[in-house]
């Protein structure tokens, strides 16, 4: 099978230029079967998105595929209208917790410290305002006393609001995230939301990978629904409906559990 | 410690301890990625390189098997590469596999060809020959500023010392995205760093000084160094920097003190010959790994607290 990624049409271009992270024909495979299959997606600026969809539907792996992290088979990503690696400075990415080794041998401050990379470039001296800097982001997360805590010995949300004020310190405009609430307590869900949430107030863009469903609603303002290929993708009350779950989950959906609008 | 030490002990040991440290620093960085077990297999895949090297140029000497060394390490990244991603089978897997067969396939055709002649053997490719790297042209300390005396250095010890140097600088240079890449992978491609040139780069790297050390001391030293000394220094400390300074140090000490203790040791037992410096090197440095293991401040793992809360 010859996967061919399509022409951009004239009418594309507008809606490309204006999104932080356009996908088209985006393709993935691992093993023999495709785990996204010809997906496109347009994140609109300013606004919190949900990328649901059942276990196993590519949620994590449409990010990392348009990040560059696995390898796509086919596909065309841009942020703001250009290719993508031109535009990672502006972009922070946090990954599943899960996805890190906990022992490494590291501090806190370290890790948010990372963040600041491209401020710092190979050799560049870690100054006052730097560590200042991540003292902020951990603030922001309610982890500043933790600066001098070795990695190992955080909880799963406290190593998740590690990991969010490592992307805080990138300072970007457009944050993505994978499962940002998988496996924390209450408290760092609210610290998480609220963070994103003040984020989006100074007109940043944030795309997060969900899997509860009861939440959808309360926190995000659009939807991405995928099961392999794109199920739906609009405002919340127009996307985020009965049928197009139920296209996406099958049989699996509690109807019960979710506030669904439509 | 006069005019003896200078001309039988001095060279061997600071090579000794060059080639320990060469290995132990990149060791630290393979240790966390999981892929210690490459200097493993790069020491091994080295004879069939040297074997190779002997029977095209029909010499023993250094930068022809030093060539071959290499060209075998690269082979054998490439194959563990291939089988790996062929296969979808665990690195750990692909690299048992290949050093294995090509260490075999070193000692059969070492036994195959006319090697009588020559010091060329798997005992020497094993232990190397650190007690014979003497400094025959000196005559006491006031030989270190003797030009000509010198001259007269084993030329492993230059060799050994700019290959230091040369892992040494590189680290320090790259230490940032090495550091980032090795903590979190995806976190660094998408921060437009060449994590695969980066990963590529170390074993690359470690395989410059594998094949370097080899050539000096043996592939026991090496095999121990990639991962004795990072995997004590472990277990001392909870910070990468302070991790690779132990390493370092461990490295120092078990190349010092197995120098020492093989060559005088049996002498105190009452026994009359010395034993190998590679293998008491080697053996210092697992007890060095067993002391970290048993009494290092850091070496229980945060999943499994040593004292529930």
């Amino acid at each position: 099978m010859k996967l061919v990624t399509p022409e951009t049409p004239q009418t594309d271009r507008e809606a490309l230029a204006a999104s932080p992270l356009a996908i088209r024909g985006l393709t993935v495979s691992y093993a023999e079967k495709p785990a996204v299959f010809s997906v496109d997606a347009t994140f609109q600026p300013g606004k919190m998105t949900a990328i649901v969809g059942p276990n196993g539907a590519g949620k994590s792996t449409m990010l990392k595929a348009a990040l560059g992290i696995v390898t796509p088979l086919s596909g065309r990503v841009t942020a703001w209208g250009n290719p993508l690696d031109t535009m990672r400075a502006r972009i922070a990415y946090v990954p599943q917790r899960a996805s890190v080794d906990w022992d490494f041998p590291t501090r806190v401050l370290d890790v948010v410290l990372m963040g600041q990379y491209r401020q710092l470039g190979l050799l560049g001296r870690v100054k006052t305002r730097h560590i200042q800097t991540a003292i902020n982001c951990l603030e922001r997360v309610g982890m500043d006393g933790f600066a001098d805590r070795q990695i190992g010995q955080l909880s799963g949300g406290q190593q998740q609001r590690v990991f969010l004020a490592r992307a805080l310190a990138q300072d970007a405009d457009l944050y993505l995230l994978d499962e940002p609430f998988a496996g924390v307590d209450a408290a760092t869900e609210t610290a998480i939301i609220s963070v994103l949430k003040s984020l989006r107030e100074q007109g940043r863009t944030v795309v997060a990978v969900h899997h509860d469903l009861s939440t959808v609603a309360d926190y995000f303002d659009w939807v991405f629904v995928i099961n392999t290929s794109k199920v739906a993708e609009g405002p919340v009350a127009e996307a985020f409906t009965q049928a197009n779950l139920q296209e996406a989950y099958g049989g699996r959906l509690a109807t019960a559990q979710i506030g669904v609008t439509g | 410690m006069g005019e003896e030490f200078v001309v039988l002990s001095l060279a061997p040991i600071v090579i000794g301890i060059c080639a320990a440290v060469a290995c132990a620093i990149p060791g630290n960085f393979l240790l966390l990625r999981r892929q210690a077990l490459i200097g493993d297999a790069i020491s091994h895949v080295v004879l069939p390189g040297i074997v190779v090297a002997f029977l095209l140029t029909g010499v023993v000497s250094a930068w022809p098997m030093m060539l071959g060394a290499g060209a075998a390490a690269l082979v054998a990244v490439g194959l563990i590469e291939a089988i790996r991603r062929l296969g979808k089978i665990e690195p750990g897997a692909a690299m048992g596999v290949v050093f294995t067969a090509m260490f075999a396939g070193g000692v059969l055709l070492l036994e195959q060809s006319d090697t009588s002649s020559v010091h060329l053997d798997v005992e020497h490719a094993l232990y190397g020959n650190l007690e014979s790297l003497i400094w025959l042209d000196a005559v006491g300390w006031s030989s270190l500023w003797d030009i000509e005396a010198l001259r007269g250095l084993p030329p492993e010890l230059p060799r050994m010392a700019l290959t230091l140097a040369f892992v040494s600088v590189l680290t320090w240079v790259c230490w940032r995205p090495l550091k980032l890449s090795t903590f979190d992978e995806g976190f660094a491609r998408t921060m437009g760093l060449p994590v695969g040139a980066i990963g590529l780069a170390l074993v690359v790297v470690a395989a410059i000084a594998a094949v370097a050390a080899f050539d000096a001391v043996g592939s026991i030293i090496v095999i121990a160094m990639f991962i004795c000394p990072p995997a004590a220094a472990r277990m001392m400390t909870n910070g990468l920097e302070a991790q690779v300074a132990w390493s370092v140090l461990f490295a120092v000490i078990s190349a010092v003190l197995g120098y020492v203790l093989a060559g005088y040791g049996p002498l105190w037992l009452g026994f009359d010959d010395a034993v190998s410096a590679a293998g008491m090197i080697a053996t210092v440095s697992g007890v060095i790994l067993a002391l970290a293991a048993m009494f290092g401040p850091c070496r229980h793992r945060s999943g499994a607290r040593a004292e529930p809360s």
